[in-house]
Order: structure tokens, then C-alpha cells, then sequence
């Protein structure tokens, strides 16, 4: 099965790098899926969750705030000032994040926090 | 015990005890270095594949962009320095400071305003103390920067270079460059506008020499370039401030060093000279009592 190698890099560390069959990201104009082959292609990524999943089956879902999203030669990087893994997410910490966000009326914080949740609760409805 | 050699013993006390401080700065600076390097390490993927889309885009691509675009005639020119939050560095924060005087003089000489902005405790302190204008200054994280400090930092500094009036036509950048353990040197680069036939990947190659495929840019190439240059300024940020963490801590380590070699040898000339001292109190004792003995034995000899 054709496979591209997928690098989700943060702004401070390598969050997750391995062989996948098709990455589902969100980016300005839309969710866009790659898989092998797909045209080359830069694009702004949104405060959204990444599915990725990989070439033995399994997913990888990891929520990720800001940046880019480049693909050439069947090798996609995706870039982000800060990513998080859906096991790596406190569930508690994000829900007490986002109910300070709606009673702050800060939207960016109200969605981040809601990409995390989504991001951690979907990793289990996979499970 | 005599007058001199309890001076003597004070002293070997306190000198010991601030040996033990020194030699336990010493050590937590050591271990720091690592995890700055480590730091240092991690930060580079995301730079480098940052480097490389920023330079397709300009490659690909005739897009203007306020960032990159020169003013032939400059009039305002702004220092961005990057010192020590804490002291007991060596010559760290002074080497840093010292390149941005010379570098702000040079600038005055082209006939530039220069506005200063500075990141650690000791570059505020020099400047208030000396009654030169700062800008802005951020303090608190210089031994330990995370991506948002760089963020908040390069926010400000887009926000000036890009503003209609009042704003700043260039920003150069004075960090500290880690080579080794025991070399760091205080470097100056130009960080706006962009030159982006100059921009280098972390191992020194410029990223101009790879060829790019035909990237399809969503939304526009015009968008990519806006939401990444930003983005390139704040990695830019990011790694000198790493750098000059990782710097901070060696510079430290080599101060404590010394100091703790210092201190051990004047615990030594100072237990020399207290030996010396009890060995004169003794010698002295010694001669008083014989002077003491014979004259009672010459006193009572001419009395028989």
C-alpha cells in the first residue's frame, strides 16, 4: 500500500514522526485530506485537530494551534506552535480551561480548548 | 588563641562557605547547559522546515511583503539585546552589551535613530543606571525561554516595524552564540527586513540551494507568505534566545569554576599563613617561659 512519511513538528519539539496513509488536517479553506501522491501543496493550518492515520492501522489524533501544512515527494510536514498528542492531553485541565474561556469571553481560548477535547475524546471513541 | 590567628581562622570560615556556594552554582549550571543544548536541539526541526517553506514561497513566488521590503532611506533603526536575567555570569551580559553600544554607535553614525529593545534584567539595569532610553524590555525568562516568551517579544517588535508612522525601518538582533562550553560569543544579525536569498538552514546551508517543487499555496501564495514571515521572525527569536540561555548557563559555569578553584587556593595561602601564625604563638610562648625560668634561676643564684 502506498504510504507518505508524516513529520508533526511544535515549535519546541518533534511531536510525532512515522508512515501514514492519509492525514486529515484543517486548514484555512477547509478539512483537507492527503494521501500518497497528492499534489504538491503549502497551506495555513487552523486551531484544529489532525487525524492521521497510520500504515499499521492505528490512529494518531493530535490537536494543534496555528501553522503550516506543506507536502512534496510524498513527505508532509506539518508545523505548529503547539501541538499536542490526544494521550498527552489532560482532559480535566482542558475542560477547566474551557469553562474559564466561555466565562471569559475569550474565543481562542474557548476553541483551543475545545480542539483539545475533541482531539482527547476521539482518540477514545477509537479505542 | 592569639588576635592574628583567629583573624586567619574568620577568614578560611567564610571563604569555605562561599566556596561551597560556587561549587553548588557550579554544578546546577552545569547540568542546565545540557538541557539548554537539549532545547536547542528540539527547536531546530521546526526551524529548518521553516526555513525551507518560507524560502519556497519566496522562491516560487514574486510576492511583496512588508517585512521584506527595504526603505533606501532609513531613518529608524531598532536593537533588539538579549541579556541575563541574574549575575555571576562572567562576561556574558557585559560582551552582549557591549556589541550593542558599538553596534547602535555605528548605526548613529549612518545617520539612524536607534530605539533599544531589551530581553534580561542586567541590559535594563545598565541602561536605566546609565540614563539611556529603552524602548520595551521583557525580563524573567532568560534562563529558561519557552515559544511563547519569543512570541510576545517578536508580536511587539512586528507590531513597530510595521506601523504607518513613528515605526522602525530595520531590527537588528544581538544574541549570544553558543560554539562550545567554553566559547560564546556576542553576535549581531540584521533580523528585519528579511533577506530571503540569505536565509540559511540550521547546519549553514542556504536553503536557496534546494529545489522546490511546484507547491499548489492555499489560500494564496500571498496568504502563505503572511501568515509564515511572522511565524519565521518569532523561530528567529525563539533560537537566539535558546542560544543565549544555553550560553548564559556555560558562561556561568565557567565563572563558578573559577571561582571555586580561586576560593580552594586562598583557603590554602590562608591555612599556610594561620600555621604559621600558631607556630609563631607557640615559639613565642616557648621563649618566654625560658627568658621567665632563667631569670628566676640568675635571681636566686645571686642571692646564695
Amino acid at each position: 500500500m502506498a504510504e507518505l512519511h508524516v513529520e508533526l513538528v511544535a515549535a519546541d519539539r518533534k511531536v510525532w514522526s512515522g508512515a501514514a496513509t492519509i492525514v486529515v488536517a484543517r486548514t484555512a479553506s477547509g478539512d483537507t485530506g492527503i494521501m500518497p501522491g497528492h499534489t504538491p501543496v503549502l497551506s495555513v493550518l487552523e486551531t484544529g485537530p489532525v487525524t492521521i492515520r497510520t500504515v499499521d492501522g492505528g490512529t494518531v489524533i493530535a490537536a494543534v494551534h496555528g501553522g503550516f501544512i506543506s507536502f512534496a515527494d510524498n513527505k508532509l510536514s506539518l508545523l505548529a506552535e503547539i501541538a499536542e498528542l490526544a494521550d498527552e492531553i489532560d482532559v480535566a485541565r482542558a475542560e477547566r480551561a474551557l469553562e474559564k474561556a466561555k466565562s471569559d469571553l475569550d474565543e481562542h481560548a474557548e476553541r483551543r480548548a475545545e480542539v483539545r477535547l475533541f482531539a482527547a475524546r476521539g482518540l477514545k471513541a477509537h479505542a | 588563641m592569639g588576635a592574628q590567628l583567629r583573624v586567619y581562622k574568620r577568614r578560611i570560615r567564610s571563604v569555605t562557605a562561599t566556596k561551597k556556594i560556587t561549587k553548588a552554582m557550579e554544578m546546577i549550571s552545569a547540568s542546565r547547559i545540557v538541557k539548554a543544548q537539549r532545547a536547542v536541539a528540539a527547536s531546530t526541526p521546526y526551524a529548518d522546515e521553516l526555513t525551507r517553506a518560507v524560502t519556497a514561497v519566496a522562491t516560487r513566488s514574486n510576492a511583496k511583503h512588508p517585512l521584506t521590503t527595504e526603505n533606501p532611506n532609513a531613518k529608524r533603526a531598532a536593537v533588539l539585546l538579549i541579556t541575563a536575567d541574574r549575575g555571576l555570569a562572567g562576561g556574558y551580559s557585559t560582551n552582549a552589551i557591549k556589541a550593542s553600544l558599538v553596534l547602535s554607535e555605528r548605526l548613529r553614525s549612518e545617520g539612524k535613530d536607534v530605539v533599544t529593545y531589551i530581553i534580561g534584567r542586567k541590559g535594563v539595569s545598565y541602561y536605566t543606571f546609565r540614563g539611556l532610553t529603552i524602548a520595551e524590555s521583557w525580563t524573567g525568562f532568560s534562563d529558561k525561554p519557552t515559544y511563547g516568551d519569543a512570541k510576545t517579544v517578536a508580536a511587539d517588535l512586528i507590531e513597530a516595524f510595521t506601523a504607518e508612522t513613528g515605526g522602525v525601518d530595520e531590527l537588528h538582533l544581538i544574541s549570544t552564540e553558543f560554539v562550545s562550553m567554553l566559547t560564546q560569543n556576542a553576535v549581531e544579525a540584521r533580523l528585519l527586513p528579511l533577506k530571503l536569498d540569505e536565509v540559511q538552514l540550521s547546519d549553514q546551508t542556504p536553503a536557496k540551494s534546494e529545489i522546490f517543487p511546484l507547491y499548489d499555496f492555499e489560500p494564496s501564495a500571498e496568504g502563505v507568505l503572511d501568515a509564515l514571515l511572522p511565524r519565521y521572525v518569532e523561530s528567529r527569536i525563539y533560537n537566539a534566545l535558546l542560544q543565549s540561555a544555553a550560553s548564559e548557563h556555560a558562561a556561568r559555569r565557567r565563572a563558578m569554576k573559577s571561582a571555586t578553584d580561586n576560593a580552594g587556593e586562598l583557603i590554602k595561602s590562608l591555612t599556610r599563613l594561620a600555621n604559621s601564625a600558631r607556630q609563631a604563638e607557640i615559639t613565642q610562648e616557648i621563649s618566654e617561659i625560658v627568658g621567665g625560668a632563667n631569670a628566676l634561676a640568675d635571681a636566686s643564684r645571686g642571692s646564695e
